[in-house]
């Protein structure tokens, strides 16, 4: 009778349990769209495409919280500026990976270096600029440092919009941000590597043959299944930090850095790693998210993207892995997606009418008790009022449920479970006693 | 390597005895520290007899919580020194200090609240190969993090059980009573394995079982040869329980000597008198 | 003779190497600092840099630093009394502007068009602020009302979502209440794109103005810069009066000092906080509206802009103190259009103001004015 089989059983029961939240609440998204879809008279191929859309979302913000929570819910580094180490991410990744000698439209030259290694840069740049706001800002407390993290990303946001680095030579190399213009991405798709396979074509043609669904279609699902891949990867990493003696530091830190300091810990060094890989993480989010477009714009990186995040790691409740990839899926299909499927519903449903140029001519029949013109306006501007929403839901999850809307966390902060004897300890105890009676 | 070290301890030994020629595990030589204009210690010299279970006493305000936070890096001191086994920690920073093995507790708990009581006792062990990020991540080294942590298990069991708060175990610290804290606290600095233990008022706010408790737990680690510096306003507990006595007032080292000195001390009484007034 | 005076030197030496040891950063900035003081008095001397040019920024960085200055009194007091960096101060700046400006819109424009569409700052492009002829020498009744209206509105704004929001969060903690205070900035930004639009409009007419001449060229100065300066110089005046001279002033001091002692010792803290918001409020909106007046163009988002701006004068001058606000609102201002002698145009003054706040945050994170809160 060892404990090893409980242990294991013990660990698949913890992991299963997560991974079923997990699953369940995706089911319960992706059985929502569908009806959705139904009731606009979707096509089976416009419905895969809301749904991959719906799956490419969350597994980007999941990653980013995923990140966030290593901040914030392990570290307690209050950091506002997720929007910047994203930028600075993706923009390394283009600059390197442009071709050297632009061509057409793709006004400015990059370094022309692999995919592969252009990520890799991009990864570090990202890494490298939480480096630079974490040493001098590791002092100052956590409102200060979000102000620092908040006033980087601006300034980041800025640089890349500023029209001297639209395009410049350093170290004899050209190259460029494209400044408030932008930039197009006119690399090659590493990816195409894999739509090239035979297994990728049978399969894309086997679908076919029951829905119409182009290869451009499937190689976007292809492309969202890779990055599921890697935010199971990014799970994996971070609970792994999580449960371990590093991480063990880390969430010592976020409850008393000085106690922490004084029980031989080096604190500082602790933080610089944790937020660095954090930013490393960022930045990588940063490029899968729009790796796939076109081009890219500094607009992208407003601090709209980091309120997204925030919202979904307090959903999820600051502290847990899981809740945040569960965080992530609650934002994007109730608040991110959820208000223009519903708008839509609603339109296909019923006819609101024609709606009113301003608020004024919206409000104003309200007097006269008409309220068909502010609910036309309303719905008009359904995109506007999200963002109020998005507010208001943040707003009332600080007042009400400031641990998440998940409840309360149970956290491991140690690689092994807690247990009064080791196994070997247990199984050597064990044997002498099997022994001893035997003796007798 | 070992060499250097014992000539250097031998060296360092001469000048680090106290009058009667023992050495001193910690030497604090004319130490100050202004805050914004108000002199909190004034000059303050001192040395802790290795093995030696030495209280430090006087009125509120006289830089007893300065003097811990001087000497175990929480604060730099404006000038004077601080020498431990020998070596100058003058500056250091405070896990240095920790890991040298001065390790302190906190006049008001430093509990680590949602971390569990064994999580807590996890955390101080040094040469944790864990504590290295890719360590703990990379497949084929996490095994031997596991190992390590299993082995850390046990050594955390054994000073849950030594100090008898072993059911405690998976409570989260925020849950415990006052003096349970307490005791979280001295064995949490006790994984750290110290030379010397710094204690800040250790038995203030805890209810006369647990203070009794404590005090066997402190006297056995003692009597193993640990060092023990305690800052204590109960003066029947220091005069029955130290050997040595360190009085300080206004930021300076009055007087010092046994219990019986210290009593028959004008000097002393007055200090105490007169801040009461 | 010699002696003590060499003796004065050595130990002035010794105590200026203690500080460079010690604070090599701050030293190495106020070097930094230094040299292109340096380099802007000989560039003006030698005729390297335009005098008039440069007199500009100055007016300019005066005149920004005075909004600013303004708006950061009342995210100071709230820093300081609250406790928590209130994110959503900038979107106060906008709202009060946009309901300022409705009123300033319907009085000037009475009987020229529909009143729905001048209260909401005409959203649609039939009529214009330079069409109205709005300005403060043209229509001086409508731009002080609409003034007044901005700072009312704005007060009554910042009470409603001090009920709402942050009261029932009185003892969470700084950090929650700075999240919630996100939330509110997104919410508040967004209600007015929803009722006043996204789009920037023009909102006055040109100004008559005078020249006045600098060495190489001439500074010019119009009404509207005469009304900013006036304004702001008055209501910071104002602010000091009511600081200096009523209870109010010292609870809201000894609040912003030590809360948990003020309310043992009986200050009516909810009293103060109310007036904190109020005075706040008020000055947001005020500065708010004087800004667009100044500009001469508002949109939905200028107040987050500046916010960051905001926050760098009130860490600077020292978070609670209003003086220090005041002072880094100037400091900022001036530093950040100064800053174009150096750096090309576009948006680096911002990027040099931001860079400077870090800078401040990282050497002197207590502020200029430390330990001198509120007043």
């Amino acid at each position: 009778m060892t404990e090893r089989p409980d242990l294991r059983t013990l660990a698949s029961d913890l992991l299963a349990a997560d991974a079923a939240k997990i699953a369940g609440l995706m089911l319960a998204i992706y059985v929502t769209y569908i009806l959705v879809g139904v009731i606009l008279g979707y096509s089976p191929g416009g419905m895969v495409n809301t749904l991959r859309r719906l799956t490419f979302l969350v597994a980007i913000y999941s990653m980013v919280a995923l990140a966030l929570n290593l901040h914030w819910g392990y570290t307690g580094l209050f950091n506002i500026g997720v929007a910047g180490f994203m930028a600075v991410g993706l923009y390394t990744m283009a600059m390197l990976a442009k071709p050297a000698v632009p061509t057409g439209g793709a006004q400015y030259a990059g370094l022309g270096l692999p995919i592969p290694i252009a990520i890799l840069g991009g990864v570090v740049a990202a890494a490298l600029a939480g480096f630079v706001v974490a040493l001098p800002a590791l002092r100052l407390r956590a409102d200060y440092f979000a102000i620092v993290t908040i006033a980087f990303a601006e300034i980041v946001r800025l640089l890349y919009t500023a029209a001297p680095f639209q395009e410049f030579t350093i170290f004899g190399y050209t190259t460029g941000t494209g400044g408030g213009r932008g930039l197009l991405f006119n690399f090659r798709d590493p990816m195409v590597g894999l739509y090239e396979l035979p297994i990728f074509e049978g399969a894309t043609a086997f679908v076919n043959r029951f829905i119409e669904f182009s290869p451009s279609q499937a190689q976007a699902v292809l492309y969202t299944a890779v990055l599921v891949v890697v935010l199971a990867a990014y799970y994996l990493l971070l609970k792994r930090t999580g449960e371990s003696p590093f991480g063990r530091v880390l969430k010592a830190i976020r409850e008393d850095e000085e106690a922490t300091n004084a029980l031989g810990k080096n604190t500082s060094a602790f933080k610089i790693k944790s937020f660095m890989l954090g930013c490393a993480l960022m930045g990588l989010a940063g490029i899968l998210w729009q790796f796939r477009r076109a081009g890219i714009t500094p607009s992208a990186f407003r601090p709209h993207v980091t309120f997204y995040i925030w919202i979904a790691l307090i959903i999820g409740g600051a502290g847990s892995n899981t809740g945040s990839i569960l965080g992530a899926g609650i934002f994007t299909a109730g608040l991110f997606e959820g208000p223009q499927y519903l708008r839509r519903v609603i339109g296909s449903q019923i006819s609101v009418g024609q709606p009113p140029g301003t608020f004024a001519d919206a409000v104003g029949p309200m007097f006269a008790l008409n309220f068909q013109p502010i609910v036309a306006y309303l719905f008009n501007n359904m995109l506007t009022l999200q963002f109020v929403f998005m507010g208001v839901v943040l707003v009332w999850l600080m007042q009400n449920r400031p641990e998440g809307l998940l409840g309360h966390r149970t956290e491991t902060a140690a690689a092994v479970p807690l247990r009064r004897r080791s196994d070997e300890t247990a199984e050597a105890l064990a044997r002498e006693e099997t022994e001893e009676a035997s003796d007798r | 390597m070992s060499e250097t070290l014992a000539h250097e301890d031998e060296s360092s030994a001469e000048s680090e005895r106290t009058g009667e020629g023992v050495e001193a595990v910690l030497r604090v030589e004319d130490l100050h520290k202004n805050f914004g204009g108000i002199t909190a210690v004034d000059g303050a010299t001192f040395g802790v007899e290795r093995g030696s279970m030495t209280g430090l006493i006087g009125p509120n305000g006289a830089g007893k919580s300065t003097v811990f936070n001087l000497v175990t890096g929480i604060e730099d001191p404006d000038a004077g020194t601080v020498r431990f086994q020998g070596e100058d920690i003058t500056g250091l920073r405070p896990y240095q200090v920790a890991n040298r093995g001065l390790v302190r507790t906190f006049q008001i708990v430093r509990e680590l609240p949602n971390l569990t009581v064994f999580e807590n006792l996890m955390l101080p062990a040094k040469a944790q190969g864990g504590e290295a990020l890719w360590r703990s991540v990379l497949p084929g080294f996490r095994r031997r993090v596991v190992d390590e942590e299993r082995a850390l298990r046990d050594r955390v069991w054994e000073v849950l059980e030594f100090f008898e708060i072993a059911h405690l175990a998976e409570e989260k610290a925020s849950n415990l009573s006052g003096g349970q804290r307490k005791l979280l606290e001295l064995s949490r600095a006790l994984m750290l394995d110290p030379t010397m233990l710094m204690l800040d008022e250790p038995f203030a706010g805890v209810n006369p079982t647990l203070q009794k408790k404590l005090l066997e737990r402190v006297e056995e680690l003692n009597d193993e040869g640990r060092t023990f510096l305690v800052v204590e306003h109960d003066m029947d507990l220091i005069m029955n329980h130290c050997e040595h006595i360190i009085v300080m007032y206004q930021g300076r080292v009055l007087t010092e000597g046994t219990p019986a000195d210290i009593k028959a001390d004008e000097e002393v009484i007055e200090a105490y008198l007169g801040s009461e007034i | 003779m010699g002696g003590p005076l060499m003796a004065a030197i050595g130990e002035s030496y010794s105590r200026g190497r203690t500080v460079v040891e010690e604070r090599p950063f701050e030293v190495l900035v106020g070097l930094a600092g230094l040299l292109l003081l340096f380099d802007l008095v000989s560039g003006m001397a030698t005729g390297r840099y335009s005098v008039s040019r440069i007199g500009r920024f100055v007016w300019d960085g005066l005149m920004y630093g005075l909004i600013i200055g303004l708006a950061g009194i009342g995210l100071s007091l709230t820093y300081g009394i609250l406790q928590f960096a209130n994110f959503a101060h900038g979107d106060y700046i906008t709202s009060g502007a946009f309901m300022g400006w409705g009123i300033t819109y319907v009085i000037a424009g009475w009987g020229s068009a529909n009143f729905g569409h001048l209260l909401l700052v005409a959203p649609q492009g039939n009529v214009t602020g330079g069409l109205l002829e709005i300005g403060i020498t043209s229509t001086p009744f409508a731009v002080l009302v609409g003034l007044v209206a901005a700072g009312l509105a704005t007060i009554l704004l910042v009470l409603l979502l001090d009920r709402i929001v942050y009261r029932p969060m009185r003892d969470a903690g700084g950090i929650p209440l700075l999240i919630a205070s996100i939330g509110v900035a997104f919410a508040l930004r967004y209600l007015v794109v929803l009722v006043y639009s996204a789009r920037t409009r023009g909102t006055t007419l040109r100004q008559p103005g005078t020249a006045i001449p600098l060495v190489d060229g001439s500074l010019l100065v119009d009404a509207h810069d005469a009304t900013l300066l006036v304004a702001t110089v008055a209501l910071m005046v104002g602010v000091h009066l009511l600081l200096q001279r009523t209870k109010l002033g010292k609870a809201m001091r000894a609040m912003s000092d030590n809360r948990d002692l003020a309310l043992i010792t009986g200050i009516p803290t909810e009293r103060v906080i109310r007036w904190t918001w109020i005075i706040g409020g008020g000055l947001s909106g005020m500065a708010g509206y004087l800004m667009v007046l100044w500009t001469g163009t508002i949109d939905f988002q200028f107040g987050w802009l500046l916010l960051l701006l905001i926050f760098a004068a009130v860490i600077l001058g020292g978070i609670g103190s209003v003086y220090g606000a005041i002072f880094g609102g100037l400091v900022i201002g001036i530093a950040m259009r100064l800053s174009l002698v150096w750096l090309p145009t576009g948006d680096f003054d911002l990027v040099a103001a931001f860079g400077i706040m870090i800078l401040v945050l990282l050497l002197k994170p207590q502020g200029l004015f430390a330990g001198r809160t509120t007043a």
